[in-house]
């Protein structure tokens, strides 16, 4: 329980300072910390492939991709006007609104929700025979998008002749 | 308050932190790194609920959890693709000043 408090709080101290922040380069370092909480919680709930797949996309792919995105488009390092948008108090109120809606419904729900089971033991061997057993339609689906989106993501990036500048 | 409530109470305040960083902030950019938060707190619940649910072996929200990360670095990858693309075309990455689709 020690455990799960100190890696929640870090999680949500990463999410809060990543969304806070007034310089862009320290929200993608907060939001590479609030990722790497979460993927020790996935461990933490015994699931170590999931785990593992979250440190090596998130913490190692998608906060590189946003790092770099954000060295790609910085022109001005804090722009004057600040950094939240003019509609930012009903934002802040939508999201208190939600927060409170879910929170709510899992208070409300605990008797309904499953009690306390055995540790599952899941070794990844299993997870391939799934992989390539019940969930081979999923998996074959997946390697479509993946393509279809590396490609996208080239094509729509990529300089067009005549209107580069 | 048993372990599943705890779990899932951190992935609500993470999916309503993502929220507000979606819906508050002027940069592109930091508006996906919101809406990556959201994904990664559906993400927690699914894996949460499959740790404790009743039948584990069937690896049902392990592996929907699993796809959704491939699906979620797809969308991360089309977006900052299309962050780079507008920056090119308009020299800035605020949503308040990107008000027209025509380029």
């Amino acid at each position: 329980m020690v455990i799960f408090a100190i890696l929640a709080a870090l999680t949500v101290a990463g999410g809060l300072a990543a969304v806070m922040l007034r310089n862009t380069v320290h929200c993608a370092l907060a939001v590479a910390v609030a990722f790497a909480g979460l993927a020790l919680l996935f461990l933490r709930l015994n699931a170590q492939f999931a785990g593992f797949a979250q440190i090596l996309v998130y913490v190692g792919a998608v906060a590189i991709l946003v790092v770099f995105a954000i060295l790609l488009t910085r022109n001005s390092e804090t722009p004057a006007t600040g950094v939240f948008s003019k509609t930012w108090l009903a934002g802040l109120v939508i999201a208190a609104a939600v927060f409170a809606v879910l929170a709510w419904a899992v208070i409300k729900s605990q008797a309904a929700l499953p009690q306390e089971q055995t540790e599952p033991q899941i070794s990844v061997a299993q997870i391939g025979n799934a992989l390539m057993g019940r969930y081979v339609l999923p998996l074959e689906i997946v390697a479509v998008l993946l393509t279809a989106a590396m490609i996208g993501a080239v094509i729509v990036a990529m300089h067009e002749k005549g209107s580069a500048k | 308050m048993s372990p599943l409530s705890c779990y899932l109470l951190v992935a609500a305040l993470v999916f309503a932190i993502g929220l507000a960083g979606a819906l508050t902030r002027r940069n592109a950019i930091l508006v996906l790194i919101g809406i990556e938060l959201m994904l990664n707190a559906a993400n927690l619940n699914l894996i949460a609920f499959w740790r404790y649910g009743p039948n584990p072996a069937a690896l049902t929200g392990l592996m929907f959890a699993v796809f959704s990360i491939a699906v979620a670095a797809a969308e991360a990858a089309v977006g900052l693709g299309l962050v780079i693309s507008i920056y090119r075309h308009l020299r800035t990455t605020d949503l308040d000043e990107i008000s027209r689709m025509k380029g």
